[in-house]
């Protein structure tokens, strides 16, 4: 563990990254502890209330102000950062895993497992992917689970397409003839010689697929095919806010900038992880 | 003598690629028994690395396609053994060390997971016990502070380092044969010579049997007991190390030795080239491959393969395929000077 540290240690924006990212996984999981006020129910004395620091009139301490329907945003953003980041990280582990690992095998056996692997994914690529999941959702019908299978259908694509080519090349290094030589099976070779070799980039399509997944899922909740209202969720909030943007600038502004540091802190760790697992980058002592 | 360790019997391999089927290997027989440490020695695409390779099942295939052959170790036929077995004994009791110390070790892996690989697969030991015989390992092959040393990543050792840890895990299993495929060739000359003392620390002190596959006459004189002299895929010589470097029978033997820099003749001229390029060996050939560029060569060697036979005056296992006699072209040659 102490390399860990002292790595985060050196890196400021690994560190900003990481803590930003702790604070809001602690908190969507203590959020039903906080003693924030209920983020469903609200009152309509307090509609479009505007945050209380402002020094405008506010019915009650609403730190980041009330929507349309007099609810605590605040409230709302720690609520919808349960069900949102539930979904994205659901989404870009499943998606992932099932990416890198066919990825893996389209690149190690190549011939025809590769060339159907990759067909599917033209295919898959040639349709908008926002379409698909429209299409999959609205006949399936939205909730968490398919939420997260949906988005990780429109992710693992990409994990795939990047994979198999990393492993094209890795494939005819001379290390892996050489662990052929002391006897390592081929799902050995793929999992514990080449995947090592690989996580780097996947890694790197994984923070940017979280971001992705993050917006994509705010789409969805947009067009109103995601999270069902009244659960909260961030996408959603800034469906319904751009209504009342001019009056109301905290609607949108405080779930924006929720997805913003998200995705942000997710960037940053994700650059962070890349070098911290690069051997070559940690050697230094 | 005993059973011989390996016996290779009629092996060939050949590539499918789009210009044509290329032979690599052509019908190459031999023995090695128990203890001996043979070199093989030949210019890149003579086929000396293929060979090794698919006795064990490494050569990709497709494109690689083992035509014919059988290739007995310790009685059973490598060839006709499924995968499965065949995995049992890579590692374990056919250990092998690759050529670029650069590039056949794991770059994201430490040494320690790779030393300990081979054993946790092939001794079921605990993860403890592989711990403690992967250092014991490092320290053999002369690794100084093992102990910290075997959590670092391959890039943090030198190149002989390197090598060395390529021939902890080639050993590591403590395999009856090594078979080590231009394992010095990447490393400077000082380098090398440790390398080879350590090779020959290990068969005194193990009993290992060997088989070095080099292009470097000198490495051999030093470490074989018996040569092999490969070209175009085929066998040309053969023979305990003595007489193959006194009295060469092959015409590409000889041109291997007049190419070596040794004694005074270092400054004094240039060093002896064999004339011609590597045979293409795209579809058959016809006779044999070191013909065209071979000066004693005689009509009969451009038609028919000569096989390989013991040489007329010798006892001691000498063979050579060549239907021309070198020694007395070469007596013919000095008695009237061009």
């Amino acid at each position: 563990m102490k390399p860990f540290f002292s790595a985060l240690f050196r890196s400021k924006a690994g560190l900003f990254g990481w803590i930003i990212l702790i604070v809001f996984v602690a908190v969507a999981i203590a959020a039903p502890w906080l003693g924030l006020p209920n983020p469903i129910r609200g009152s309509l004395t307090a509609r479009l209330a505007p945050p209380t620091w402002t020094g405008l009139f506010s019915p009650g301490p609403h730190p980041f102000g009330t929507d349309q329907l007099g609810r605590d945003i605040l409230s709302r953003i720690v609520f919808g950062s349960r069900t949102t980041l539930l979904i994205a990280c659901g989404a870009v582990v499943l998606g992932g895993i099932v990416g890198v690992t066919l990825g893996i095998i389209a690149g190690y056996f190549r011939g025809f497992v590769d060339s159907l692997l990759m067909r599917l994914v033209d295919i898959q690529l040639a349709l908008p992917l926002m379409l698909l999941a429209l299409l999959v959702v609205a006949a399936v019908g939205p909730s968490t689970t398919n939420l997260v299978i949906v988005l990780a259908l429109t992710s693992w694509i990409r994990y795939a397409r990047i994979v198999r080519g990393q492993v094209l090349a890795v494939r005819e290094r001379e290390f892996v003839l050489s662990a052929k030589a002391i006897g390592a099976s081929t799902a050995r070779i793929m999992f514990s010689h080449i995947l090592p070799n690989i996580l780097t980039p996947a890694l790197v399509v994984a923070t940017l697929e979280l971001a992705r997944v993050i917006i994509m899922d705010a789409a969805l909740s947009f067009i109103g095919l995601g999270v069902q209202p009244p659960a909260p969720s961030w996408g959603r909030m800034l469906a319904d806010g751009r209504t009342y943007i001019s009056g109301a600038w905290w609607i949108v502004t405080f779930p924006g900038l929720a997805i913003v540091l998200t995705v942000l802190s997710v960037n940053l760790v994700g650059d962070w992880l890349r070098d911290y697992f690069d051997p070559r980058q940690r050697s230094v002592r | 003598m005993s059973a011989p360790l390996l016996e290779v019997r009629n092996l060939s391999v050949v590539f499918d690629t789009p210009a044509g089927t290329v032979h690599a290997v052509n019908d190459v027989s031999y023995t090695l028994h128990d203890g001996e440490t043979l070199g093989i020695v030949g210019e890149s695409g003579s086929g000396k690395s293929v060979h090794a390779l698919s006795m064990v099942g490494l050569v990709p295939c497709p494109p690689g396609r083992i035509v014919s052959g059988e290739v007995l170790f310790e009685g059973r036929d490598l060839l006709k053994m499924p995968e499965r077995d065949l995995c049992q004994l890579r590692g374990g009791r056919i250990g092998f060390v690759f050529q670029d110390p650069m590039t056949s070790l794991n770059p994201v892996l430490t040494v320690e997971r790779q030393l300990m690989e081979p054993l946790l697969r092939h001794r079921n030991l605990s993860r403890s016990q592989a711990k403690s015989r992967a250092v014991e390992l490092l320290e053999l092959v002369g690794i100084p502070h093992a102990k910290e040393r075997i959590r670092q990543y391959p890039h943090q050792f030198s190149g002989g380092m390197r090598q060395r840890v390529m021939i902890a895990i080639g050993i590591a299993c403590d395999p009856k044969l090594l078979i080590a495929d231009e394992a010095t060739t990447a490393l400077d000359v000082t380098v090398q010579a440790q390398v080879l003392d350590l090779v020959r620390d290990l068969k005194k002190r193990f009993g290992t049997t060997v088989i070095w596959i080099t292009h470097d006459m000198g490495v051999v004189a030093g470490l074989a007991d018996t040569v092999q002299v490969m070209y175009g895929g085929r066998i040309m010589e053969r023979g305990p190390v003595g007489p193959i470097f006194k009295t060469p029978r092959s015409a590409y033997t000889w041109g291997l030795l007049r190419s070596l820099p040794h004694g005074e003749a270092r400054t004094q001229r240039r060093l002896y080239q064999i004339p011609g390029q590597p045979p293409n060996l795209l579809d058959s050939q016809q006779g044999d491959p070191f013909a065209p560029r071979n000066e004693f060569a005689t009509p009969r060697c451009f038609h028919e393969v000569p096989p390989l036979v013991q040489v007329p005056d010798s006892t001691s296992g000498h063979l050579v395929a060549a239907w021309y006699d070198l020694p007395m072209a070469l007596r013919a040659r000095q008695e009237k000077p061009a």
